[in-house]
């Protein structure tokens, strides 16, 4: 299962490096979002925001929404699927494996959307360092979560629509976990609370997708 | 005889013990000496609410569960989750209607972002994804697979909302009816009233349930029958 893991998640991100559609695409759009939250907030509240955490987040999920469709995307491509199943490949660690690219995907956005937050937002770069093993977990459960709600969605009638309406309700938890725990980390509190139940959904989700992706790959 | 019997009298049970609970919770039941009249609510929204979380939600993710475990996999399972799953979108809605009702009054607000009302908005919307889910997919199998998955996720919400009052400070009171050792904290005719009001709003459910699963059957029959129609008028064009 792990090497198949690791196999599955070489060939995304080598996909990835060479298509650059994360750095040419995702990325700006991202940096963009930021931008118009400031612009949302007012010059005069945008700069070391309460908000800033939230909108952090935000961010992320809407890119995280974007690299989901693109993660099922690269599935579906001709060949692919008939590959996989004639190389009888073990569902758990293909779940594995889209997961763990998903995860590296989104953890090289999130460090450059943290940038732009301390940049733009004025946030603490002490209080988003604290942050940043929370911020790694949360979007590792994202990750995880989104694989296996962009198996649920690809190849449908109006699959990239509909993978919001299905994922963004699952992902409000980890959008609560991951706001609470960076402001936490920004302005004291409860840092590891939030952070344990951003672990906790990562476990679960990762569980079930073991459990359950064979079941949606299944022909 | 008895197969025939509960289906037949389901119904008009139903209709009784609703009949019942309006005239005991509207004339019968005395006002409650802080709320006054607005505690007559409590005989439909937590009913409501225990149809729509426990017994409606609950009813589609057993069935979903049925459905992928091999030995149990039929149309059958599949019908009856996505039946039940859009008769509990119906009391979902019921649900956060009433208790905003009851909100406006009470805290001055239709809707507080309290952890309680959250949650069961959050299941509102992943009920209807799980039917926009399933008319995204026109393979049947496909279908039922995908959104059987998708219901056990969308279950996990149901024992968040549970425990939601006990894990945040919330506006929401705890439990209502009984303490965490089961002691009842509704007494004499309010209670009974409450029980019939449960019971009354778990038989309807049940009886929707089956009419809807009906209703699917008949839609299922219809469409088979038209595309063998369609066939059948092909192949005559055909013949010529």
């Amino acid at each position: 299962m792990i090497r198949t893991a690791l196999l599955v998640a070489g060939k995304d991100l080598r996909i990835e490096l060479r298509s650059r559609v994360l750095l040419w695409q995702v990325v700006p759009f991202g940096v963009m979002a930021l931008l118009l939250c400031g612009l949302a907030l007012g010059p005069a509240h945008a700069g070391n925001s309460p908000a800033g955490p939230g909108l952090f987040y935000l961010v992320t999920l809407l890119v995280t929404l974007l690299m989901i469709n693109r993660s099922q995307a690269v599935e579906r491509t001709s060949g692919t699927r008939s590959s996989v199943a004639t190389l009888g490949l073990d569902p758990a660690g293909v779940f594995l494996g889209k997961a763990l690219a998903l995860a590296v995907e989104l953890w090289v956005t999130g460090l450059v959307l943290l940038a732009g937050a301390v940049l733009v937002l004025h946030t603490a770069l002490h209080g988003a360092l604290v942050a940043l093993p929370s911020i790694a977990v949360t979007l590792g459960a994202l990750a995880a979560a989104g694989t296996l709600y962009g198996a649920l969605t690809a190849g449908g009638d109006g699959s990239a629509t509909l993978l919001p309406v299905l994922a963004l309700p699952a992902f409000a938890p980890l959008l609560i976990a991951g706001e609470r725990s960076f402001s936490a980390a920004l302005h004291g509190g409860a840092l590891w609370e939030w952070w344990v139940i951003a672990a906790v959904a990562l476990v679960a989700y990762l569980a079930v997708g073991i459990l359950l992706y064979g079941v949606l790959e299944e022909s | 005889m008895t197969k025939q019997l509960f289906p037949r009298l389901l119904g008009p049970v139903t209709l009784v013990l609703l009949a019942l609970t309006a005239w005991l919770g509207l004339w019968v039941t005395p006002r409650d000496a802080v709320q006054g009249n607005l505690v007559r609510l409590v005989y439909v929204h937590p009913a409501v609410a225990w149809v729509a979380l426990y017994v409606s939600f609950g009813t589609a993710t057993i069935a979903s569960v049925l459905y992928l475990w091999k030995r149990t996999r039929s149309i059958v399972m599949d019908r009856v989750a996505h039946c039940a799953m859009e008769v509990s979108v119906v009391f979902i809605v019921l649900t956060l209607i009433t208790g905003s009702i009851w909100g406006r009054p009470t805290w001055g607000v239709w809707w507080a972002w309290d952890a309680r009302l959250t949650s069961t908005a959050i299941l509102g919307v992943l009920a209807l994804g799980y039917l926009a889910l399933r008319r995204a997919n026109d393979d049947q199998a496909l279908r039922a697979r995908r959104s059987a998955v998708f219901a056990i996720l969308a279950a996990i919400n149901v024992p968040i909302i549970h425990f939601s009052v006990d894990w945040w400070k919330t506006l929401h009171q705890g439990a209502t009816v009984f303490t965490a050792n089961r002691t009842l904290l509704i007494h004499g005719l309010m209670a009974w009233t409450l029980l019939v009001s449960f019971l009354g709003f778990t038989l309807l459910f049940f009886w929707l349930l089956r009419a809807r699963y009906r209703l699917e059957v008949s839609r299922e029959r219809a469409l088979s029958v038209s595309l063998d129609e369609a066939l059948t008028l092909r192949r005559r064009e055909g013949a010529f």
